[in-house]
């Protein structure tokens, strides 16, 4: 910075006319405003407020003035300093918006991109829809009770009332196992044919009363099939307690059915055989699809139910007496229902399985769609 | 068991408007499960007449004999002339009355009838085989040759009763009563409110010396047998066409008029019944049990060895019969000679359980042996046997024997005493006492008492023996679809277990980590065990064995889940799908070592026993309970993943990386997490892994440690075995025992909020020492102030770190809970970890 201008020139102090000062002011607007990069902008800034800018080069000659010229030069030179400061702010402003914006721009993705870099695992449907319907009864105060697969006769059958030459026990195509001693030898070991033994030792271990609900894995001597497999699910229902009716069975049947398929929904029981229950009978329930509305309708047929209005379920009934027996329950003072049904039939007419035969083979197509939850 | 509409309602007098739909509804309302109902003739369209056979002419020159007939079909035709057809059959000659259908008629499956050219004539019509009517086979191989008596031009649609409507149903093994006309009779009367002409209320005549001779030495397994005999039969009697017809619907094959009439008895009235050719009976009729090694050809022609359990039907040289199941051959009724004119009818009720038995025993099931099973009414035999004396003397033309024998154990009706108000309580329903005698009525019941019934059952109802069965009878006439819903009231519940819970969340996490579940069969052959490289001695191949596989292949249940999920990951690469990660969590099956608590780990373990058959009629107790569970097969959970292919899939954000040995053992790890339960993993060696990459897994279950599985790559040479792709990874274990070393519930650790000192070492070790080990000592090292330790690089170079080195970078980070740690303090700490690690593995400081 020069010293103070101490020789008074009046004609050596042009700069500081107005209009001078109006120009410098203008010709620095001008470039901010023509400057179309934050380059462009800091070559204008350094040009115009710079220290060798025109405006830093008047302010200087302010004090060269006479002391009565100062303060107004001084005002003059000031505002148009701000002035200039303002706007060169303000184009500042306006081009690092401009240049954030065009950086987000130049990142921006192909957001359609697949990406699949570990493949989603899934939980077979029969697995969850065992525990789907469980849920419905552990929601209501029932326990889940669990049993052995490869099971004494005795709790397969003979506690169940099934006589040893009752007809109803080689309806049940029954896997044997082999004694100790070999073939021949009578083990009085099977693969239980149904998850009702698990009735029993529940009725054996639990205390009175018992509400239970037991899913899991049985076998008969089926080959596979579109329709059959020799191992399958099936979900049993127990609940033993003093005064229980057939219409408390009727009542939970159609409390499950809501609960699964929907709160129009009711079951229909016919008359059946089963030496464990006493009466017996077979349930069905609405079609969940037609609501039985295809029944007599030939224009609006209806493949879930086959038109039929009703769809089979399982068996079900009031727990024979003699079961109570053989297990220890008095049957004057208590009753009970029960009922069961197969996992792999309700999820081919909830879920549209055509073939037996995808749930068993494990291909993954098949069961990722189902996911984690059914 | 098959019901013609038609046959029924000689029984009911049903609305003539019912169809057989309407039918199977009411029956299926009172619990008959009436499967179909069968339109019989639906589609068939006349004219379909009776014609004779004017001419026959032989045709020659084609690849089977044809011949050219005339037949006089009447006024059937519009003209009287005779009708000129084209036949393939054989069995009939210039005379014969045949059934002919006529150009213009549709039969059975849609085939509409025309004149048309075959075989160089023109064919107006056919003369028809009772297959081609939708007969049924009649056993005949050619075409329907009529008795003479039937007139030329006679409508045979109805001649032959061609259209009818057949009820299937399929009945329940307690009702017996229902595999006949008679019963399905009556519980159609009762569903629809009519009165039934029960076939079986016959005149029969009462016993007297001179029947045929009969002893029964058993009397518990032959509780009642009557015999009669009918005389002078005409050999050549034939069944007439209404009785033909009505075995053909109900499913049954005319042979000869004595064995069709005792067939149409027996589907009448559900009484099995046997003809003897009596003159091929010798002596006395004997019923006795057999002794072993005796023989008996049964009409099937097997000649059977007999067991002293079973039942049999003698004469004097022996076994004739087993009874209640088939008879023999010797003393069959001779229906391709013709020469049997004399008769001795059985009509005898055998213990169920007795047929039952040897009808298994000797895998013979037949029309009686399945009725006996079920139930049979004792007192239907007489009438039956009245029945079958009947139509033998009006169809067959015989004189009917004044001797009439019967001999009859004594027995009282079954009375059941049913508290009036208990089909209420069952039910849920105010049915009231009068309902409920009059429903027991109906069924056949007499009932006597007030508030406590005394009610006799009928007969023919073996099955009612308990009050929930007479329950049963009232509550479903009085209707199952009018049952109200209601609702018990559970106590509250625990919800699911903690084992429970784990499974689902051992499921989820598997799931979640990419796995998909499947779930195999069970069922392993030895060839599996041995491809899968067990040893000889491997406790994982004493098996439980079937006795009825369903393949010989496979008679055995697994003892590791990995057969079936490697032949699911087979499976699904063979269709296609390369990239796999699949588990399974299931039962596996070990025999029971006597004495033993622990399966497979004692192969040479004393006796097992074989599990006892307890009684029903109490509790057992808790010995017998014990004992009975000592005979099954241990069954332990396991859980077990399998991978190949590429776990990451390579993409556009980069390379993917194949599945591997770690992602096995991770997938261990992943369950000991969710089980919180501490893993060890250690190098092993097992059966199907690879020696080099197999990790051994163990728990510390109350203070012992216990091997519970393997992970890692499994053998090339298994792999190559087995036909799986190559590198594939599995892991295994028992996840019971994994539970077991759970920790319970987690403590929840104090959090300090002072600042982290981070500290990386990088230590030289020679190439065989386990990471784990190296790990172990820093632990034990560094001390409490160690908050956490990570491995974060692996690296061998024999030129920097000598061969067979390597070199293993830790990330220290201690903290302690109530200071900001110095510099000092965390190098001293390290220094320690590494010192510990130096004297325990050798390790160095990397410079």
């Amino acid at each position: 910075m020069s010293a103070p201008n101490k020789s008074y020139d009046p004609v050596e102090v042009e700069t500081l006319k107005p209009e001078e000062i109006e120009r410098m002011r203008d010709e620095a607007l001008a470039a901010f405003a023509a400057a179309d990069s934050l380059d462009a902008l800091h070559e204008a800034k350094v040009a115009h407020t710079g220290p060798a800018s025109p405006l830093a080069l008047a302010n200087r000659e302010i004090g060269a003035l006479p002391p009565q010229a100062k303060a107004e030069a001084g005002k003059r030179v000031g505002q148009a300093r701000g002035a200039v400061n303002k706007a060169l702010g303000g184009r500042q402003g306006e081009l690092e918006a401009e240049r954030d914006a065009r950086v987000l721009v130049e990142e921006s993705v192909d957001v359609t991109l697949p990406y699949d870099r570990v493949p989603a695992g899934a939980r077979h449907p029969l697995t969850t829809m065992m525990e789907r319907v469980s849920d419905v009864f552990v929601s209501m105060g029932y326990e889940i009770a669990e049993g052995p697969e490869a099971e004494a006769e005795w709790f397969n059958f003979d506690a169940l009332n099934f006589t040893p030459d009752h007809p109803a026990r080689q309806m049940q195509d029954t896997f044997f196992v082999q004694g100790p001693a070999g073939d021949d030898a009578e083990s009085g070991v099977i693969l239980r044919t149904h998850t009702s033994p698990v009735q029993v030792r529940a009725l054996l271990d639990r205390e009175l009363p018992v509400y239970i609900v037991c899913p899991g894995r049985v076998y008969r001597t089926d080959e596979l099939d579109a329709t059959h497999t020799p191992v399958f699910h099936q979900i049993e229902l127990l609940a033993v307690d003093e005064g229980l009716t057939m219409a408390d069975l009727k009542g939970t049947l159609d409390h499950m059915v809501r609960s699964l398929f929907g709160a129009d929904m009711k079951t229909r029981l016919r008359p059946n055989y089963f030496p464990f229950t006493e009466p017996s009978a077979e349930m069905d329930m609405l079609c969940y699809v037609c609501k039985g509305e295809s029944v007599g309708n030939p224009d609006r047929p209806c493949r879930t139910c086959s038109s039929e209005g009703w769809i089979e379920l399982g068996g079900c009934g009031m727990v024979n007496p003699r079961v109570l027996t053989a297990c220890g329950v008095d049957p004057e003072k208590y009753s009970g229902f029960a009922f069961g049904f197969g996992i792999e039939r309700m999820l081919m007419f909830r879920h549209n399985v055509e073939d037996m035969r995808d749930m068993v083979e494990g291909d993954v197509r098949f069961t990722r769609p189902f996911g984690m939850e059914i | 068991m098959r019901i013609p509409l038609s046959w029924l309602r000689e029984y009911v007098d049903l609305p003539a408007t019912e169809t057989g739909r309407d039918v199977q509804d009411k029956l299926i309302s009172v619990g008959l499960e009436v499967e179909t109902v069968e339109q019989l003739g639906a589609d068939l369209k006349g004219p379909l007449v009776v014609g004779q056979v004017l001419t026959i002419e032989e045709l020659d020159g084609f690849k089977k004999p044809i011949r050219f007939c005339t037949v006089d079909v009447g006024r059937a035709n519009g003209t009287g002339e005779p009708q000129e057809i084209v036949c393939g059959a054989r069995n009939f000659e210039v005379g014969d009355k045949v059934v002919v259908v006529l150009p213009g008629a549709v039969l059975p499956g849609g085939f509409a009838i025309s004149a048309r050219k075959t075989y160089g004539k023109v064919s107006h019509g056919m003369i028809c085989s009772s297959d081609e009517l939708g007969m049924g086979d009649d056993g005949s191989k050619g075409i329907i040759v009529l008795t003479p008596e039937h007139e030329v031009g006679t409508d045979a649609i109805e001649l032959l009763q061609l259209v009818d409507e057949v009820l299937d149903i399929a009945v329940t093994p307690d009702r017996g009563y229902c595999l006949s006309l008679r019963g399905v009779a009556r519980e159609t009367a009762i569903a629809y409110g009519l009165p039934l002409r029960d076939p079986a209320l016959l005149d029969v005549p009462g016993p007297n010396a001179f029947g045929y001779p009969v002893q029964v030495a058993d009397p518990f397994g032959c509780d009642r047998f009557t015999a009669r005999t009918v005389t002078g039969l005409d050999p050549e009697a034939r069944s007439p066409i209404w009785l033909r017809r009505r075995l053909q619907k109900a499913g049954m094959r005319p042979i000869s008029l004595a064995v069709d009439i005792t067939n149409y008895v027996m589907l009448e009235l559900g009484q099995p019944l046997h003809a003897y050719d009596r003159a091929r009976v010798q002596g006395t009729i004997g019923v006795r049990r057999a002794t072993a090694g005796e023989k008996l050809t049964t009409l099937d022609g097997v000649t059977r060895t007999l067991d002293a359990e079973d039942l049999v039907i003698t004469d004097d040289r022996g076994p004739i019969g087993l009874a209640g199941v088939m008879g023999g051959a010797t003393t069959e009724i001779d229906d391709t000679d013709g020469t049997t004119t004399e008769v001795v009818v059985e009509a005898a009720h055998f213990d169920a359980v007795s047929v039952a038995r040897t009808a298994r025993r000797h895998k013979l099931s037949s029309e009686a042996s399945r009725r006996f099973e079920r139930g049979v009414d004792p007192r239907a035999a007489s009438a039956a046997a009245q029945r079958t004396v009947d139509l033998l003397v009006l169809l067959a033309g015989g004189t009917a024997d004044a001797g009439v024998t019967e001999v009859i154990a004594p027995s009282a009706p079954r009375t059941i005493t049913l508290p009036a108000a208990h089909p209420d309580r069952v039910a849920g329903v105010d049915y009231g006492r009068e309902t409920v005698v009059r429903r027991l009525q109906e069924i056949g019941c007499d009932v006597y008492g007030q508030d406590e019934l005394i009610v006799t059952v009928p007969s023919w109802r073996s099955d009612l023996t308990d009050p929930n069965d007479l329950a049963e009878e009232v509550i479903r006439l009085e209707g199952y679809e009018n049952l109200p819903a209601t609702l018990p009231k559970p106590p509250a519940g625990l919800g699911l277990t903690e084992r429970q819970r784990l499974h689902r969340r051992i499921g989820r996490a598997l799931a979640g980590a990419g796995y998909v579940e499947a779930l195999n069969y069970p069922f392993i052959g030895e060839q599996i065990l041995d491809q899968l490289n067990l040893a000889a001695d491997d406790p994982n191949r004493r098996v439980v064995t079937l006795v009825n596989p369903l393949s010989d292949e496979e008679p055995a249940l697994r003892t590791t889940l990995l057969p079936g999920l490697l032949g699911a990951l087979r499976r699904n690469d063979g269709r296609g799908s390369h990239d796999l990660a699949l588990f399974e969590t299931g039962l596996v099956f070990h025999p029971r070592a006597a004495g033993s608590g622990e399966a497979g780990e004692t192969p040479a373990a004393a006796e097992p026993t074989a599990a006892v058959r307890l009684p029903v009629d109490r509790r057992p107790t808790d010995a017998e309970i014990a004992a009975l569970t000592e005979a099954l097969p241990e069954q332990p959970r396991h859980a077990a993943v399998v991978l190949a292919g590429a776990r990451e899939q390579t993409g556009w954000w980069g390379t993917g990386r194949p599945a591997d040995w770690a992602d096995a053992v991770e997938a261990a790890r992943l369950l000991a997490r969710e089980t919180g339960t501490e893993l060890l993993v250690r190098k092993g060696q097992y059966g199907p892994w690879h020696p080099g990459r197999c990790a051994e897994l163990a728990v510390v279950v109350d203070g012992a440690e216990q091997v519970i599985g393997y992970a890692g790559e499994l053998h090339p040479g298994v792999l190559k075995k087995l036909g799986l792709p190559p590198r594939t990874c599995a892991m295994e274990l028992n996840l019971d025992v994994l539970e077991q070393a759970g920790a319970g519930l987690v403590t929840s650790p104090r959090i300090s909020t002072f600042p982290v000192a981070t500290q990386d070492v990088a230590l030289v070790v020679d190439a065989g020492v386990p990471s784990a080990d190296v790990e172990a000592a820093l632990r034990e090292g560094a001390g409490e102030l160690l908050e956490s330790i990570r491995l974060f690089d692996v690296y061998e170079n024999a030129e920097q770190l000598g061969a067979g080195r390597k070199s293993l970078a830790y990330a220290l980070r201690f903290r302690a809970a109530d200071r900001t740690l110095t510099v000092d303090e965390a190098s001293a700490a390290r220094d320690a970890a590494v010192n510990v690690a130096g004297e325990r593995m050798g390790a160095v400081l990397r410079g």
